[in-house]
């Protein structure tokens, strides 16, 4: 049960970044479908962290350090997302796509570069990190307790006081419900739109190292991050754009994926005797259903997907 | 006015397709350069050439077919994004159809020892039943299509994975071989794999992709129900105050696009040319692939026939680069990248436009 609880939150933790993520670019008025892309980058950035940062510093700093890579990664690949969206115009969706493709593809190549080239027979695309994974986790008896749970946290209320309590968070909801009102009281909706694609890019990245600290002590680049970045947009979908009812969802669909870690630690479910592979759809059917009883009332930010064109009215 | 040839919407697609090719082939260059620089040229030299690297032409000719069995289903799959993009939507999940006809035509050709006819058949309907859940989502619930579709592909997938283990080979995680279990489901070759030095995989697929790539092309362009597909896809809301009815447009575009999908991949698994791995994490690459050759074909089924050959030529050229120094992946990359560049097509055709202005202004100053 613990072991329910703790998978829970450690993917729940996940998709609440990468939905934050998602809701920071399309509340500045720019769909972000290249999130997965994202998510493995950043976690490339905080790997290769993993990888050359010296053990020795304390695991405080340590943790700090990783993750500010990972950000780093993540804002600057979501620039070229932002680069072509906002500046060129260029189709959200295709881009978004690319850089999904784009961010696997890459990763795979620069580590098996680098593996490659530490030992010529390493031909793998792994990073392993068992000793730099300790770092990030509190054991409380036997309950892992790991820090990403508490940075999400904190990510959630950042989140909800930027977009609700500060001017710069009305005004970037402002871009992406009428960005030509936004733009005639003086309001800069393409740097409205930069800010919201790279805040993007940093919760992302965040998403992406703690994806890949989740479970596993090593990572194997070419798996991408196995449609974790759309689960996270059914979030925030479910969730109406809305921080806190996407900490909600987010609990619920991380329970439903923990489920398919965890589900032979309970004797009446492994009675039941259904395939693995039933539970690993699990969390792919409930987002569909979801999705497809709340779609229709959507709140989604009226300009959305539609680049901004200063002289259109 | 005689009409300028460099405005035609051909030409200047043509032109933004080379320049995203060279763009992609220079920076996947660039990348070759910094990962090892003494092999970067010859390794890029080897993604472009693939099949030629053979010095004997027989062997050659050989890939040459190998390229082109694959380069079938491929076409099949961007014919199954283009058909739907036309309508306005992306239909990401075509991956997901692929997987589900492969999953039909496998699973009748290898359990139930069906011909290939209606193994074909039955994996155009799992297709398309695939493809009409994305549009009954998206025209009655509103779901975004990309969304839906990535969630599908994984229930497919996982899905796939669990039916074709009952037809694995037992030490294995590979389906039976074909050659050997389904040969009454092979594709009949016609005589076309001895054109390629004895190539068994070369089937009739390869010119039944391309007439299907015509017919997609009449159907869009020639036909009523063409036309108001593509009038549903520039404006939905115009489209249904004529009276179309945009929601069966919707859904249909998208069984076709899921039957189209479902196709390519009875072209591909029926040929014997490759097993399906029931143990795979992620759904077969086709159809992200299709999408790079969709819109580097410029949107056009004929330019999308050159483009899936391509794409499918510089994928199987990553297979042959040195080893020791570089990884396939790299044409995952290129082709990556060139996706990415082709967002950029509508901004280049602005600036051609703008440049031909220019050009024609200063031509009529002079008169």
């Amino acid at each position: 049960m613990l072991l329910l609880i703790q998978y829970m939150l450690i993917f729940a933790s996940i998709l609440i970044l990468v939905a934050l993520a998602g809701c920071f670019s399309e509340h500045s008025g720019v769909i972000n479908l290249g999130l997965e892309g994202i998510m493995v980058i950043g976690s490339l950035g905080g790997a290769l962290a993993m990888k050359y940062l010296p053990i020795g510093i304390p695991a405080f700093f340590y943790v700090l350090l990783v993750m500010l890579f990972a950000v780093i990664f993540g804002v600057a690949y979501s620039a070229l997302l932002g680069v072509a969206c906002i500046n060129f115009k260029a189709d959200q969706t295709i881009v978004g796509t690319a850089l999904n493709m784009l961010g696997t593809a890459a990763a795979t190549v620069i580590v098996k570069a680098i593996n490659t080239a530490a030992n010529p027979d390493d031909v793998s695309s792994i990073i392993s990190y068992i000793n730099p994974k300790k770092k990030f986790i509190l054991n409380i008896g036997s309950f892992e307790f790991n820090w990403f749970m508490l940075v999400t946290v904190i990510g959630l209320i950042v989140a909800y006081v930027v977009l609700y309590k500060t001017k710069f968070g009305l005004r970037l909801m402002a871009c992406g419900e009428h960005p030509q009102a936004a733009d005639s009281v003086g309001i800069n909706v393409y740097k409205m739109r930069w800010a919201g694609v790279l805040i993007s890019g940093a919760y992302g990245g965040l998403g992406g190292i703690c994806y890949i600290l989740a479970g596993v002590s090593e990572w194997r680049f070419e798996y991408g991050a196995a449609g974790f970045g759309f689960l996270a947009l059914a979030v925030m979908i479910f969730g109406q754009w809305k921080p806190t009812r996407i900490a909600l969802t987010g609990l619920l669909f991380g329970f439903f994926r923990a489920l398919s870690n965890v589900y032979f630690g309970f004797s009446f479910l492994v009675k039941l005797n259904i395939p693995g592979n039933i539970y690993n759809m699990m969390p792919y059917i409930i987002s569909l259903i979801v999705l497809a009883l709340t779609s229709k009332q959507s709140r989604a930010p009226k300009a959305e997907g539609i680049p901004y064109d200063k002289g259109q009215r | 006015m005689k009409k300028n040839i460099w405005r035609t919407n051909g030409m200047q697609s043509l032109i933004a397709s080379m320049i995203c090719i060279i763009l992609g082939l220079l920076i996947g260059y660039i990348v070759l350069l910094f990962i090892n620089p003494s092999g970067a040229f010859t390794a890029i030299l080897t993604i472009v050439k693939n099949f030629m690297t053979y010095g004997r032409a027989n062997i050659r000719l050989k890939y040459f077919g190998s390229t082109l069995v694959k380069t079938a289903p491929l076409l099949m799959c961007a014919l199954s994004i283009l058909f739907s993009y036309k309508v306005g939507l992306f239909n990401i999940g075509c991956s997901g159809q692929f997987t589900a006809g492969a999953c039909a035509a496998l699973y009748a050709a290898l359990k139930w020892g069906w011909g290939w006819l209606p193994c074909l058949l039955l994996a155009i309907i799992a297709g398309s039943v695939a493809g009409a859940i994305v549009g009954v989502l998206k025209s009655y619930c509103n779901v975004n299509e990309v969304i839906s579709g990535i969630m599908l592909n994984w229930i497919i997938l996982y899905g796939t994975n669990t039916i074709l283990t009952a037809v694995k080979e037992t030490a294995s995680p590979y389906t039976m071989q074909m050659n050997s279990y389904g040969k009454k489901a092979l594709l009949p070759s016609l005589g076309l794999g001895k054109l390629f030095s004895n190539n068994q995989y070369v089937t009739i697929a390869i010119p039944l992709s391309i007439i299907i790539a015509v017919l997609v092309m009449i159907v869009l362009d020639k036909t009523r129900f063409g036309y108001e597909l593509r009038a549903t896809g520039l404006n939905k809301n115009a489209a249904k105050y004529c009276g179309m009815k945009e929601k069966r447009n919707m859904i249909l575009s998208l069984v076709i696009s899921g039957a189209l999908a479902g196709m390519g991949a009875a072209f591909f698994y029926l040929t014997g040319y490759e097993q399906w791995e029931c143990t795979k994490a992620s759904v077969p690459a086709m159809g992200f692939n299709g999408i790079a050759a969709t819109f580097l074909g410029g949107l056009n089924p004929i330019g999308t026939i050159f483009a899936s050959f391509f794409i499918q030529h510089i994928t199987l050229g990553g297979a042959y680069v040195d080893k020791t120094m570089y990884c396939s992946q790299i044409s995952d990359l290129i082709a990556a990248i060139i996706i990415y560049l082709c967002g950029f097509v509508l901004f280049l055709k602005l600036t051609m436009n703008k440049l031909i202005d220019k050009a024609e202004e200063k031509k009529g100053g002079k008169n």
